[in-house]
């Protein structure tokens, strides 16, 4: 064995990229439970490539047939059932665990100088993943599939002048048809795992480059050597240490996928619409249409900004900004300490904000915005006379505020001393 | 190899640049086959031909669906009692004389039709592209007692009169669109193609 890893060694840096991708990687030694999610989210991106690579040799992408084939899946094929259902699964498992990634990022101010490149990446795995989910929600070709993707091409469609051009451009026809779904099942199985993949390998090598950041906000690599071991005094290797730990969080973490997946796969028509077990119909519109539930604090955002100048463009800008505004979070952010640990009441009161914002428009994005009746007349300022509508105008502005007022409060607050060690 | 050779590195730069730009034309006009390839194929093309309608069958008040390019198309017969409904909203509509280019000219007037009863639309909200309901009922529970007919579209509350039209404050930005379209004759309609 080690004469054959040494003649390979030789010919190609095996030890040396395990070594420095992981094996010999030295890491803060006080992860806590928020550091499982980066490993989960490989472990799902895996769990998503093998059950999407054994669905693809059943599924067939042509509107005649595609609806039926997922069917046949779920009926006919030898544990079709299962498979489908860990990659239905899987998909908002994918987004939970990643939310919460992004959230321990935000909190521990793991984007700060100079993990910068991390924190893109990561933005772009994101908004891949986004695309990603996106394209797979069309292909069981059910009325959901069918009219959430005629809501989301038609974002693009409203852009003025070229929009009407764009929006045949990208269905390929002046529907959505089979001509689209053929394409879009190109980039669900092809383009986009490629594209995530590469991304992966950038934000590990950009995280490995510059060294795990930690709840205490602590550089290690500054850290005087510990002269038994070499290491930074609060560095361990990351095998076996970690390894240890991430699996004991993949198998917390599948116990949880399990019980959905056996359970209660459809989750309330949360992660399975009750709508998409319908056929497609291009002529009958469904009384509701919602995405998915990791798409609806955007959703929620797009519904609440009303038309201005003959175009709803506006809604479409700012859902787009709603996004795109972690990638310049690094440079909002002026505050003298990285972790939430020793951050003033005023970044604890923001970031509050901030999940209260996510989630009350992740709960609009799901419901009509009739669902709390309407006011007598229109709201003054934020306009408005649906109920649900004001709220969701009054959250998408606080969400932008948390980023936008950043640079002013993050500087204000009144931090605690950053330690030089680490605390467990 | 002779090393001691002056290397003439404004040779060497031009060189560079000059492969480098050809090279970024080649790739740029090889982008160009696999960008068309998005557009609708000539067979998608031939499937949004325009469609003929007999409309000889169409009861007063009634709405028939028909299919063209894909999108689901409404010819509607309005009654002499709808089509007193249009000027009585006048105030309460965006766009009530049909400014924004969304018919042909010859339905750019308040029944936005070219004979007054006959209505042609596409039948699929200016906001998100869902399909409004028919609601003709007048003051109907849900909608009010100031309804007096129209379209609604149950995905976003977008309401539309009689004329597709639609109301202040809507999600929907603009009134539903009237495809290009011509009669053959007294009960046959083209959808698609006006030209004479």
């Amino acid at each position: 064995m080690q004469k054959l890893i040494a003649w390979i060694d030789d010919r190609f840096p095996l030890t040396a990229l395990w070594e420095s991708q992981w094996g010999k990687y030295v890491a803060p030694k006080n992860f806590n439970f928020w550091y499982y999610f980066g490993s989960l989210a490989a472990f799902v991106l895996v769990l998503q490539i093998v059950t999407g690579i054994f669905l693809t040799m059943n599924y067939k992408p042509d509107a005649q047939k595609a609806f039926e084939s997922v069917e046949y899946i779920m009926r006919d094929v030898e544990w079709g059932w299962l498979i489908r259902y860990m990659h239905s699964t899987g998909a908002s498992m994918f987004f939970i665990v990643v939310y919460l990634h992004m959230f321990r990022g935000l909190i521990y101010g793991s984007y700060r100088k100079p993990r910068e490149l991390t924190w893109i990446f990561g933005c772009l795995i994101y908004l891949s993943l986004m695309a990603e989910a996106f394209f797979g929600y069309l292909l069981p070709w059910g009325q959901m599939s069918y009219w959430g993707a005629q809501v989301i091409v038609n974002l693009f469609s409203s852009i003025p002048v070229i929009g009407e051009d764009l929006g045949v451009w990208i269905r390929g026809d002046y529907t959505i048809s089979d001509i689209t779904l053929n394409r879009f099942f190109a980039f669900h199985v092809v383009a986009l795992p490629l594209v995530l993949l590469g991304l992966v390998a950038a934000h590990l090598m950009a995280l490995h480059e510059t060294g795990s950041n930690n709840p205490d906000g602590v550089e290690i690599k500054q850290q005087p050597k510990d002269p038994a071991t070499g290491l930074p005094l609060d560095g361990i290797y990351s095998h076996p240490y970690y390894t240890v730990k991430d699996l004991v969080g993949v198998i917390a973490f599948l116990a949880v996928f399990s019980a959905i997946m056996f359970f209660v796969p459809e989750m309330g028509g949360y992660f399975l619409e009750y709508n998409n077990f319908i056929p497609a119909d291009p002529l009958k519109t469904p009384e509701h249409i919602a995405p998915v539930w990791y798409f609806t604090p955007y959703y929620a955002m797009l519904r609440a900004v009303p038309s201005y100048l003959g175009s709803q463009v506006w809604g479409v800008i700012i859902m787009g900004l709603a996004v795109v505004i972690f990638f310049v979070l690094p440079w909002l952010d002026r505050g003298p300490v990285r972790s939430i640990r020793y951050r003033g009441t005023l970044y604890k009161a923001w970031i509050a904000v901030f999940v209260v914002s996510f989630l009350v428009l992740g709960y609009l994005g799901v419901v009509p915005v009739t669902i709390w009746g309407q006011f007598a007349e229109s709201v003054p300022v934020v306009g408005g006379v649906d109920r649900a509508t004001v709220v969701a105008r009054i959250f998408t502005a606080l969400y932008f505020a948390f980023f936008l007022l950043m640079p002013w409060y993050t500087r204000i607050d009144k931090t605690k001393p950053e330690p030089t060690r680490v605390t467990m | 190899m002779a090393t001691d050779i002056a290397v003439d590195k404004g040779k060497r730069r031009f060189l560079i640049g000059a492969t480098g730009v050809v090279g970024g034309v080649g790739a740029v006009a090889t982008a160009v086959p696999f960008v068309m390839s998005f557009w609708p194929s000539e067979r998608a093309k031939a499937a949004g031909a325009p469609i003929e309608v007999d409309i000889g069958k169409l009861e007063p008040g009634q709405k028939i669906d028909v299919e063209w390019r894909g999108k689901v198309c409404w010819i509607v017969s309005r009654t002499p009692a709808m089509l007193a409904s249009l000027p009585k909203l006048t105030d309460r509509l965006a766009d009530p004389t049909c400014k924004e280019n969304q018919q042909p000219p010859y339905a750019k007037n308040e029944h936005r039709s070219i004979k007054a009863p006959v209505w042609i639309a596409v039948g699929i909200c200016t906001h998100l592209g869902c399909s409004p309901t028919y609601r003709k009922d007048v003051a109907p529970a849900d909608l009010g007692a100031d309804w007096l007919g129209g379209f609604f579209c149950p995905c976003h509350q977008s309401k539309f009169d009689l004329a597709g039209r639609v109301y202040k404050s809507m999600p929907a930005p603009l009134n539903l669109v009237v495809p290009p379209h011509k009669y053959l004759s007294d009960t046959r309609v083209m959808i698609g193609d006006d030209k004479a």
